[in-house]
């Protein structure tokens, strides 16, 4: 039955990547064939966690190509707030793509199958890697957000002919929405990784490198909230926001497999 | 009865012609009103581009004057309407897909006497029109220097309401500029100028203040959009001036246009951080690209265009069938309701009831498809053919005969 949900997912949002290059070319039609795909892959993939929910033991998303499930599904609902605006279509071509490799290696690692076991309490993997995992999706959505800000920074700089033609949120709108986002994944982010150190301490265990990265990661994004305040727009806080990223990507595909176990 | 369209428009007539025959609206009304009479229809289109009359007679009985004459077209039935439908889309305008001329459309259909057939006529145009701009990006982007330049701010800060301009130099070419940004919301702050009285004029107009050009460094921290034409020999604005006020604006960026020949905006200012500077090459480059990409959708424009002109030249043909198809319907329902008086007698009013139902289903499915057929070819020009086929066969009319 997961095998059933997955590949008609993957499949609508492999239409959708391709069908964004094609809005990229010429906008219209596969701009909102590209959408219709994102919403039905996301609905798909919302039918297959819930089976994944019903048939685990608690919370089925713990292990590596689980959360990574989980966080391609958060990373996609997130956009679809702005996706299906039409200003915001190009951001699918930063979003998409990426998804789908995500979610084909997810599924490719066994975190789209159903009745993982779990070694610890549901109240602990809500808390440490769901927060975690919507926080990455957060800054998923911040990185791509200020990718689009760059490209459209470097469109007026250069004084791009098709600048109006292939419409983008202005640069404005995407410093302001990159801010609200690491507004809202920081904190998440935080309460996760309290819950994480709070299991560490009982346990008794120790750091480990993902964790110290984690902490590095926490400030990357604290300073950039900081910053902000300070008068930290446009480019540099665009490039500050990717940088963060770098950082989640490193601990998201590049270290993973002995915190998890 | 025939449509009949006569008119002068931009494509062949010059000014000196068009304005020779450029209405009001109210005059438009008056001689549409004339050229209908007691029961006739006419409609008449005056705009800066072109003045046309339709009119729906048995003839042509529009006279434009002879020293319009040589500039005039004129067309009929079919080739009047798919041009009218071509007008209200925008597709015969001077910037293909501008949006004022449907406005204009409406406005002289209101303003003009219409029956049954210019009715149906300007509301199809009305509805292809619309559908134009909402089915096809022909309108959405600027076919100016200035709507350019402010869609273009657009791009920088989303919405413009409440974003601050400050307009260096008194002369027409800012005001326009002025203008479209405040038409999408922005506000004239300041206005420059070296003579400060041009200045106050100008921003008396649009409720700013007037400055002379020595404070401009001064307002830019404030300033989101400045726009400069002036006729200055020199830059009235360097790259060291703007990086001063920057350091006040705390990151906000700062959008300049230049519209000045020889430039007031020193270019290297486009090189410092949150600084856009576009200049008229620049924003002429801009509306060229744009321009050839309303030509682009003009071609999807089109095919609505003719869509629309196909569904009235049937409804039109089907003009020549209808009082055939009711003078059938008349007949059939009068025989029903004839049989049925007979039978009152001898039914009870339950049974009557019924047998009404029934009859009154079987004369609906009867006639569907001889209407069905009877409309079809009237699309396909034999209509009349049919309508007396029709006659004949049902003896429809001959009673009264």
């Amino acid at each position: 039955m997961a095998e059933l949900l997955f590949w008609p997912a993957l499949l609508a949002y492999g239409e959708a990547a391709v069908a964004y290059f094609g809005e990229a070319r010429r906008p219209g039609l596969p701009g909102r064939l590209a959408t219709w795909g994102v919403r039905l892959g996301w609905l798909v993939q919302t039918a297959l966690l819930a089976l994944q929910a019903v048939r685990a033991d608690g919370f089925p998303w713990s292990s590596w190509a689980g959360s990574l499930n989980l966080f391609v599904w958060l990373v996609i609902g997130a956009y679809l707030i702005w996706g299906c605006q039409a200003r915001f279509r190009l951001l699918g071509l930063a979003v998409m793509p990426l998804a789908v490799v995500l979610f084909a290696l997810a599924h490719a690692a066994g975190g789209t199958g159903v009745g993982h076991e779990r070694h610890y309490s549901t109240l602990f993997l809500v808390l440490h890697v769901g927060l975690v995992t919507a926080a990455f999706a957060g800054f998923t959505l911040a990185a791509a957000l200020s990718a689009l800000y760059l490209w459209q920074e470097r469109r007026l700089k250069r004084h791009a002919v098709s600048i109006l033609r292939l419409p983008a949120p202005s640069l404005y709108v995407l410093d302001r929405l990159v801010g609200r986002t690491v507004l809202v994944a920081l904190p998440a982010f935080t309460l996760g990784i309290v819950a994480g150190l709070l299991r560490l301490r009982s346990d008794g265990g120790s750091l480990d490198a993902l964790m110290a990265l984690t902490f590095v990661t926490w400030a990357v994004y604290g300073s950039f909230l900081v910053l902000r305040v300070r008068g930290w727009h446009g480019r540099r806080a665009a490039y500050l926001a990717l940088a963060g990223f770098l950082l989640v990507v490193v601990m998201r595909l590049g270290l993973p497999v002995g915190h998890f176990s | 009865m025939k449509l009949w369209l006569a008119g002068v428009s931009h494509h062949r007539a010059p000014i000196a012609v068009r304005e020779k025959v450029a209405l009001s609206l109210g005059q438009a009304g008056a001689l549409a009103r004339d050229l209908a009479g007691a029961d006739g229809e006419a409609v008449c289109l005056s705009t800066c581009n072109r003045t046309e009359i339709y009119l729906v007679g048995e003839d042509d009985r529009i006279d434009l004057g002879a020293e319009v004459q040589p500039y005039a077209y004129r067309l009929s039935d079919e080739a009047a309407a798919l041009h009218l439908f071509r007008v209200a889309a925008g597709l015969d305008s001077m910037v293909p897909g501008e949006g004022e001329i449907l406005g204009q459309v409406r406005a002289a259909y209101e303003a003009g006497t219409t029956g049954p057939l210019l009715d149906r006529l300007f509301r199809q145009a009305l509805h292809v029109g619309k559908k134009v701009r909402t089915q096809t990006a022909i309108a959405e982007s600027p076919a100016s220097v200035s709507s350019a330049a402010a869609a273009l701010a657009q791009q920088v800060f989303g919405e413009l309401d409440g974003r601050e301009i400050l307009v260096i130099g008194a002369g027409k070419v800012s005001e326009q500029a002025a203008r479209n940004l405040l038409s999408r919301g922005a506000r004239i702050a300041w206005v420059a100028n070296r003579t400060v009285d041009r200045a106050a004029k100008l921003a008396e107009r649009f409720g700013g203040e007037a400055l002379p050009l020595e404070r401009v460094e001064q307002e830019l921290a404030r300033a989101d959009v400045v726009v400069s034409s002036t006729s200055s020999a020199g830059f009235v604005l360097t790259r060291e001036q703007v990086e001063r006020a920057l350091r006040a604006r705390r990151g906000r960026p700062l959008f300049l246009i230049d519209l000045a020949v020889p430039r007031d905006l020193e270019p290297a200012i486009q090189e410092l951080d949150g600084c856009y500077l576009y200049d008229i090459d620049d924003l002429q480059a801009v509306v060229a690209e744009t321009m050839a990409a309303r030509r682009s959708e003009a071609e999807r424009a089109e095919a609505i265009v003719l869509e629309g002109a196909d569904d009235f030249r049937a409804w039109q043909a089907s003009l020549d069938v209808v009082p055939a198809i009711a003078s059938l319907r008349a007949r059939a329902e009068e025989i029903r309701e004839r049989e049925l008086q007979k039978a009152r007698g001898r039914l009870s009013e339950r049974e009557l009831e019924a047998v009404a139902s029934v009859t009154s289903s079987i004369l609906n499915k009867l006639l569907h498809l001889p209407t069905v057929r009877m409309k079809e070819a009237a699309a396909a020009s034999d209509g009349l053919v049919y309508a007396d086929a029709v006659r004949h066969l049902f003896g429809l009319g001959e009673e009264e005969q």
